[in-house]
């Protein structure tokens, strides 16, 4: 199949999709969806597996606002990314098994967010796991993009270890993968999770957790986000789609889909994942502000987002009334604004490392009046992700930091500070690209063609508009809508904050300055700490490199070498000996075997007289 | 009658040693020969003085020579093949018969 039919049908595919998943937004928001005050969960499934009379797992479709509004964020990040991957992956080899992947990739991201019950889900979580282990490793050939595929699937599989625990532990207890009876949390299944208990916590507790620990692999939460910084190794518009706007953010979809449960059953578990948020966020933004490989940026900006939507979650209440389902509301809302802008900027950042063939910022510098599309596409991005009004970004991180305000103050704090931060790397990035040195190119940077400059603008439009979508009237704890306002004593300090995050970086990066090397100096060991990304990957490689291999599997290694081997081979000696032996009577010689018969009858003859 | 009987028992253990000790093959086939002989020689005797004027021991005797008769064909003719394929009858380079 030549390359252009493989690009076109995988294309003209997702734009159907994308068709048929606005057709759905429209006629479930607008025309069926609401029955009376209420958004309906619509559910249609056929029994696939019967374990038991009462466990069965079904496969099937559901629709609620959250699994529809995740249609049209994948739908359409996916035909973008589509689209510009025409452009961005043409003359590559292997473009039309780029296409099959990023189908499948599609398939099982669409399947994820539809799934009518946990196991389903799980099934299409451990198929998006696949399909980003093998767009990862798309270039095979190189061995960094082979050893981060590995790390990507082993760290994420490690803790849908924890998921799939979770779902036999919650599924044991209450007989039902449902979601629609799971999180109808006052039935009587839960009676005895609730009860019963295990080491000091109660079993519904052990059950959440872990499947918290599943979806805290796949949004790369604190300490499990190792993976997603060397996922970047892939091509760019696979980063864009699986690990900036939908795959990664499969785990605040899961405690989204399972929040009654969180916050009805085991209210700690989710204060927890508040905390973790808030943590990994702090974090990934810190770190965020000393890498020097573009996409790397990006990719811990990613995570300190997600981080974002997960400390909504751990904030929110349940319910319309007096806004506390407020933190749900936001983190969906920031889920689909970062959806966009978070993709557009890892669709530039294609564009630049396109023009430029390099990743790292050092080679960049003064490409704005080279790429102008891009240059402003980006720029718009990265408003929207620092909160500037009228940018989508604003809206949702607004809501989400009124949310923290009103529950806890510690996470609001910790929350404006990374909004301060997430301006600052952001527009460090801007300007070391598109400002900054003037670098010499060998040849002259240009803007990319059509396929790739449409999604750039398509997605730009986006983040513009998707902001003034009224998200409440949609997406709520309980399906009621409610209305939110800017609430402005938070809104102003959060602008404010961000407006300081653009001036010290402007101040810093915008010309070529000494600023930047000496607060690194005054900083000293923990600016290094931060470059190093606070030292993850040498505390796990010490952990398994030296414990786990060193330690335990040499002593496990030496006892099965010498002691269970040798006590097998000795039996095996033993009865070799004794084969010989036994191989002796049957020698062929017909006067031995008469003179052990003769000799027998004798015996036993004297045996049977005496 | 006991002197017959010590007749057959001296014939049947030297057949059996003979059996056991020839490595010749026909040698092994003449001591079978006396076995089968002191048999007969029981089954007379036995007849003779425990049941006179009955004949059973006397037929089951013929049977048993006209079926050694037979027997011993057929194990010159295996003899005589052995010899063909190996040239030689002695009984400890024939124990290939065992596969």
């Amino acid at each position: 199949m030549s390359h252009k039919t493989a690009g076109i049908i995988g294309t003209s595919g997702l734009g159907v999709v994308t068709v048929l998943s606005y057709i759905t937004a429209y006629n479930y928001f607008f025309c069926f969806g609401k029955v009376g005050e209420v958004y309906q969960k619509f559910s249609n499934s056929f029994e696939w597996l019967r374990l038991t009379d009462f466990l069965h797992i079904d496969l099937g479709v559901l629709l609620d606002p959250i699994s529809v509004m995740m249609l049209v964020v994948i739908s359409t990040v996916s035909f973008m990314v589509h689209i510009y991957s025409m452009g961005y992956m043409h003359g590559e080899t292997g473009f039309q098994r780029y296409y099959s992947f990023l189908s499948l990739f599609s398939f099982s991201m669409l399947g994820l967010v539809v799934a009518p019950n946990i196991f389903q889900m799980y099934i299409f979580w451990e198929l998006v796991g696949v399909s980003s282990y093998l767009l990862i490793g798309f270039y095979y050939t190189k061995p960094s993009a082979v050893a981060a595929s590995k790390k990507a699937f082993i760290v994420t599989r490690f803790a849908d270890l924890g998921f799939l625990i979770g779902i036999l532990i919650l599924s044991f207890y209450t007989q039902t993968f449902d979601f629609n009876i799971l999180t109808n949390t006052s039935s009587s299944i839960f009676q005895t999770p609730i009860t019963a208990t295990f080491m000091g916590f109660s079993v519904i507790s052990w059950a959440t957790m872990l499947i918290f620990i599943g979806g805290a692999g796949k949004s790369a939460m604190l300490p499990l986000h190792i993976w997603l910084p060397d996922a970047m190794e892939g091509p760019t518009p696979v980063s864009a789609l699986i690990h900036a706007a939908t795959m990664v953010v499969a785990g605040v979809y899961l405690v989204a889909r399972l929040f009654p449960i969180y916050y009805f059953l085991t209210p700690d578990v989710l204060t927890f994942i508040g905390y973790v948020g808030a943590a990994t966020s702090l974090f990934a933004a810190i770190v965020a502000c000393t890498q020097t490989d573009i996409k790397r940026v990006l990719a811990f900006s990613t995570i300190s987002q997600i981080a974002y939507m997960m400390v909504a979650l751990g904030v929110s209440g349940y319910g319309a009334e007096h806004e506390v389902g407020l933190g749900y509301m936001a983190s969906m809302f920031h889920l689909f604004t970062h959806a966009f802008f978070k993709a557009l900027l890892f669709l530039c950042a294609g564009a630049v490392i396109h023009a430029v063939h390099s990743n790292e910022m050092g080679d960049m510098g003064g490409l704005r009046k080279y790429l102008p599309i891009t240059h402003i596409t980006f720029l718009i991005a990265c408003l929207s992700i620092s909160g500037i009004p009228p940018f989508s970004g604003f809206f949702s991180k607004d809501e989400i930091l009124v949310a923290a305000y009103h529950k806890d103050i510690a996470l609001f704090i910790c929350m404006y500070l990374v909004a301060g931060l997430t301006a600052f790397y952001m527009f460090r990035l801007y300007y070391n690209i598109f400002w900054g040195k003037e670098t010499h190119y060998d040849h002259t940077p240009h803007d990319a063609g059509f396929a790739m400059s449409a999604p750039l603008i398509f997605l730009a439009l986006l983040t513009v508009v998707t902001g003034f979508i009224p998200f409440s009237r949609f997406i709520s704890t309980d399906g009621v809508a409610f209305e939110t306002e800017t609430v402005w004593t938070v809104a102003i300090p959060s602008i404010l904050i961000g407006v300081a995050g653009i001036v010290f970086a402007t101040i810093f990066y915008k010309k070529q300055t000494n600023i930047p090397a000496r607060i690194a100096t005054a900083l000293g060991s923990f600016y290094t700490a931060a470059s190093k990304k606070f030292y993850f990957d040498e505390i796990y490689l010490f952990v398994t490199k030296k414990i786990i291999f060193g330690i335990i599997s040499t002593s496990i290694g030496w006892f099965d070498r010498n002691i269970v081997d040798n006590f097998m081979n000795f039996q095996a000696y033993w009865s070799n000996g004794l084969s010989y032996k036994i191989k002796g009577l049957q020698s062929g010689r017909l006067q031995q075997y008469a003179w052990v018969f003769a000799v027998s009858v004798i015996v036993i003859a004297t045996l049977i007289i005496f | 009658m006991e002197f017959y009987l010590v007749v057959s028992t001296i014939m049947f253990f030297a057949g059996v040693y003979g059996f056991i000790t020839r490595h010749n093959m026909i040698a092994v086939l003449m001591s079978l020969e006396l076995i089968l002989n002191a048999v007969n020689i029981n089954f007379v005797v036995f007849n003779r003085f425990l049941f006179p004027g009955q004949m059973e021991g006397m037929f089951f005797s013929i049977f048993i020579i006209g079926v050694a008769a037979a027997e011993t064909a057929v194990a010159i003719a295996i003899i005589l093949n052995v010899f063909r394929s190996s040239k030689k009858i002695e009984t400890d380079e024939v124990s290939k018969m065992k596969y």
